[in-house]
């Protein structure tokens, strides 16, 4: 009878999923919980985009300019981007972001405990979140215009 | 004297068990040391390029040598 249970045991351990990654329809999380001390902006009724990216992920570099478009084009309508990077080390954080000339806010998620909680699949990976706080689209890696192009298209039709 | 069928259960369950996805532990953003440089399967680039002519030339075919990107698995 032990040996059962503990191969039912066993068992559920093994379907049980992992960390519970944020999906489509869920809310998203509030960052100061996640980021703590960190100056988080405004996002209440905003459009928010959290973008995940690290100093050593190329399509991250080659993402920043298309934020920065996006910032300048949405930010006075109601837009608000936010990157978290992910590096471990805080130095190679502050150099890339340094280099990166962000318009937008960047945070530093040196313990992962953002990273935990939204589980990004791949870096870079995006959440675009409606004015209620639901996250709305996971954009995973960039592609350059066509990741633009469709992440102006998922903006314009939520703000 | 065990049940050796209860030994060798244990030991199919354990292997199992070590298939399990809970223990995949690098997570996509904890790939920085991946996709340094040092860790790509070809450092020496001009060694690679010269190695491949000698392939292609020997064997008449050519690709199919590697995978793209880096070990970040960005994108």
């Amino acid at each position: 009878m032990k040996t059962r249970i503990l191969i039912a045991l066993l068992g559920i351990g093994w379907l049980a999923p992992g960390a519970m990654a944020l999906e489509v329809g869920d809310k998203m999380p509030a960052l100061g919980g996640l980021l703590p001390g960190a100056s988080i902006p405004g996002t209440s009724g905003k459009v928010v985009l959290v973008d995940f990216w690290a100093s050593w992920c190329g399509p991250c570099k080659q993402s920043f300019p298309a934020l920065n478009r996006l910032h300048d084009k949405y930010a006075a309508k109601g837009l608000v981007i936010i990157g978290i990077g992910v590096d471990d080390k805080a130095e190679d954080y502050k150099k890339f972001a340094g280099k990166m000339g962000a318009k937008f806010p960047l945070i530093h998620d040196a313990a992962h405990k953002a990273a935990d909680k939204f589980a990004p699949p791949s870096m870079p990976t995006s959440y675009l979140i409606d004015r209620k706080g639901g996250i709305r689209h996971i954009h995973v890696g960039f592609k350059g215009a066509k990741t633009e192009a469709e992440y102006v298209a998922k903006i314009e039709a939520l703000l | 004297m065990r049940n050796p069928i209860r030994i060798l259960g244990g030991i199919l369950i354990l292997g199992a068990v070590s298939c399990s996805p809970h223990l995949v532990r690098v997570k996509p953003y904890e790939r920085g040391n991946l996709a340094r440089e040092v860790m790509s399967a070809e450092l020496d680039q001009l060694q690679k390029a010269m190695t491949e002519h000698a392939y292609f030339s020997r064997e008449a075919s050519s690709g199919g040598g590697g995978v793209g990107g880096g070990g970040c698995g960005c994108n």
